[in-house]
């Protein structure tokens, strides 16, 4: 079992033919994603990675039946891109793309949750369930099948907490990268529930930074629904305050969205916090060895 | 990106929101001529940096004769201006703001900014203007009133209505100005793709206008594409150099005052590798994100600005290769070290794709001053005790 997709996910790019999309697309047929075809204006007819183009997602979705897109435009147009996702009744759109105007991504957002589409990222390495189903960007090889699900908002994060939960001889159900921007879609609060409810998923790694409450949040919310253990990482404990930190939402804004009020609140839920990503894999250990 | 006070206020002016009457200068001769053009007998001479608490660090000043402005005006411009927002080296004053005095009679506090649970902008005020709002929300959090306006609508009377009864605003013809000023500044924020505004103080004059005698903005650095106004408005000088040289390669740099340079991939792991050198008592010198496409030239470049940091005593590279092949970035980095001269222990830590190779590559390279580490633990404790030897 996994959470949102698996090997039967009928997957569409969305900037199918741009240098990005090709690349990153090409990998995950590799991997064995089931993409089914592609978007890009004006070039609907022709034939890309051996998979169909279409004009619209609408056409595209109607011919295949995809459900989930892929969304590698560039930045200033991702609203629109999201938005047609939504309108064309995809049920969830991954959105790479980094660098998307934050008035924008307000707006795509709340019209994809108008019309019953989730979202992931933007800025954001994607979601992938371990052999199965890769959309993104990540190494597939580091994720080997297991017991684990992660949910990060970092990219390189998730990478460096899938690869020491496999080197401690456990493995990924699904690793989900949410993006660090100020405006992301599927977060910690919403992912959660899907992992406890997941046979397969014994345990949690979830990797948070400075800036936002998005991990408050997720602490109120593993305080009163989560049994499976969680084992949390914050980034940014030695960040300076009112500096960005890379990510467009990793900033703490006077006092609040500081890793040790994260750390804490997530401490009180009975998360297991490590104080850095290097005791990502031991922690998973001692919490499935009990 | 910010932008000054004067720079704001252009801004406001253009969408019609009130503030008093100002021009910029950069020269005492150009402050008299400014306070000449404006008229009057009580000038404000303002300095402008980009930093909160100019005040209370002797930048802004009231003058009441043009001698007066001139004297201030030469006092405040090229003196290095320390706020609580500066840090303890200050900032260098290059312009002051001229502007003509005004009759306070109350100050407020407005502002709008990005509520990132609601996921709207949500307007803030409060009657306690001109004091540092952070602490009026820690200390009286029930003396900000704050409405969350849906871009879906846009500004209704509602919102409106909320604020001027928060704020205690009676007088009808009072309350369709102030909700005229809001409506506004909350327009211009959408319009601009504004990341932050705050006016501190929003004043009431004696005859009941309110003024924005104050300006501070913020934008979105992922709309100025958008803007070209507004990137015209950036204040190159208000900038970290080394930061800037390295957005010029695409690199993410912020300096900070620990012994050991970083250079990683991703912003995440970034922060983690700093986090980790402080767990095992080593102090991070930078947070540098070399991004997805580290080559020999942006490592080269890393190696350049970390080491103008003279407090480096070991560089710690971390660097997971995803779709980036470690045995290229290993490749990198010995160019690199032709390129530069890397005068301290260079810890390299290479995971990911292509790792034994990337191993192979440093290890037959011998190079003296490169140490290579199996892991982030490993890495990291090498690195501090680098640091510690030298």
């Amino acid at each position: 079992m996994s959470i949102l997709v698996n090997k039967d996910t009928k997957v569409i790019v969305q900037g199918f033919t741009g240098s990005e999309g090709t690349f990153h697309a090409e990998q995950c047929i590799a991997y064995g994603t089931n993409i089914v075809g592609g978007v890009t204006p004006n070039k609907g007819g022709q034939e890309h990675l051996g998979k169909p183009v279409f004009n619209t997602v609408k056409e595209a979705v109607a011919t295949t039946g995809a459900t989930v897109s892929m969304v590698f435009v560039p930045p200033a147009f991702v609203a629109d891109a999201v938005m047609e996702a939504a309108d064309a009744g995809i049920e969830l759109a991954v959105i790479i793309t980094e660098g998307a105007p934050v008035r924008d991504m307000q707006a795509a957002k709340a019209y994809a949750t108008k019309h019953g589409m989730k979202t992931i990222g933007p800025n954001c390495p994607g979601i992938i369930t371990a052999e199965e189903c890769k959309i993104g960007i990540m190494p597939g090889m580091i994720f080997k099948k297991g017991n684990v699900g992660l949910i990060s908002k970092s990219g390189t994060l998730t990478y460096e907490g899938a690869n020491q939960v496999v080197r401690e001889g456990f493995g990924i159900t699904t690793a989900v990268g949410i993006g660090g921007d100020p405006i992301i879609g599927l977060s910690y609060k919403q992912l959660l529930p899907l992992f406890e409810a997941d046979p397969e998923t014994e345990a949690i790694v979830m990797i948070g930074e400075i800036g936002g409450d998005l991990e408050i949040q997720a602490a109120a919310y593993i305080k009163e629904h989560i049994t499976k253990p969680v084992v949390a990482f914050i980034a940014g404990q030695t960040a300076p305050a009112g500096k960005r930190m890379g990510h467009a939402g990793a900033i703490i804004s006077g006092s609040a969205g500081t890793a040790a009020e994260k750390m804490a609140a997530l401490e009180a839920a009975g998360v297991k916090v490590v104080v850095s990503p290097a005791e990502i894999g031991k922690a998973i250990k001692e919490v499935l060895s009990k | 990106m910010n932008i000054h006070e004067y720079q704001a206020k252009q801004i406001f002016a253009k969408y019609g929101v009130p503030t008093p009457r100002g021009i910029v200068a950069n020269t005492p001769a150009q402050a008299v001529a400014a306070a000449h053009e404006l008229g009057g007998k009580i000038w404000v001479v303002k300095a402008q940096i980009h930093a909160g608490g100019r005040g209370l660090g002797g930048g802004v000043k009231l003058a009441k004769s043009v001698t007066e402005v001139e004297q201030l005006a030469g006092e405040i411009l090229h003196m290095q201006l320390v706020t609580h927002q500066t840090g303890p080296e200050g900032k260098e004053v290059h312009k002051v703001y001229i502007e003509e005095g005004a009759d306070i009679q109350d100050e407020l506090y407005l502002g709008v900014v990005l509520d990132r649970a609601k996921e709207m902008p949500v307007i803030m005020a409060s009657t306690e203007g001109g004091m540092d709002i952070e602490t009026v929300a820690h200390n009286t959090p029930e003396k900000i009133i704050k409405v969350a306006v849906d871009p879906a609508v846009g500004f209704q009377g509602f919102h409106g209505r909320e604020l001027v009864f928060g704020l205690g605003i009676t007088d009808p013809a009072e309350q369709k100005k102030f909700i005229s000023f809001a409506s506004k500044l909350y327009k211009l924020y959408m319009e601009n793709d504004a990341e932050l505004i705050e006016i501190n103080p929003l004043i009431k004059t004696g005859s009941g206008d309110f003024l924005a005698l104050d300006g501070k903005m913020g934008f979105d650095d992922s709309a100025l594409g958008r803007h070209p106004d507004i990137e015209d408005m950036r204040d190159i000088s208000e900038e970290d150099p080394d930061e800037r040289e390295a957005s010029k390669y695409g690199l993410s740099y912020v300096a900070l005052d620990g012994e050991i340079g970083c250079m990683v991939n991703g912003a995440g792991l970034a922060m983690g590798t700093m986090d980790t050198i402080n767990y095992m008592g080593g102090t991070p010198a930078n947070f540098l994100d070399v991004g997805g496409k580290a080559n020999a030239e942006t490592v080269a470049k890393g190696f350049e600005i970390i080491l103008k940091n003279p407090n480096v005593k070991a560089i710690f590279v971390n660097i997971f290769g995803g779709i980036v092949r470690c045995d290229r970035i290993a490749n990198g980095i010995l160019e690199a070290t032709k390129l530069v001269d890397v005068h301290v222990p260079v810890i390299v830590r290479l995971d990911g794709t292509n790792a034994a190779e990337a191993a192979e590559i440093l290890k037959n390279a011998n190079i003296a001053n490169v140490i290579a580490a199996t892991d982030l633990a490993d890495g990291a404790a090498k690195a501090v005790a680098a640091a510690k030897q030298s």
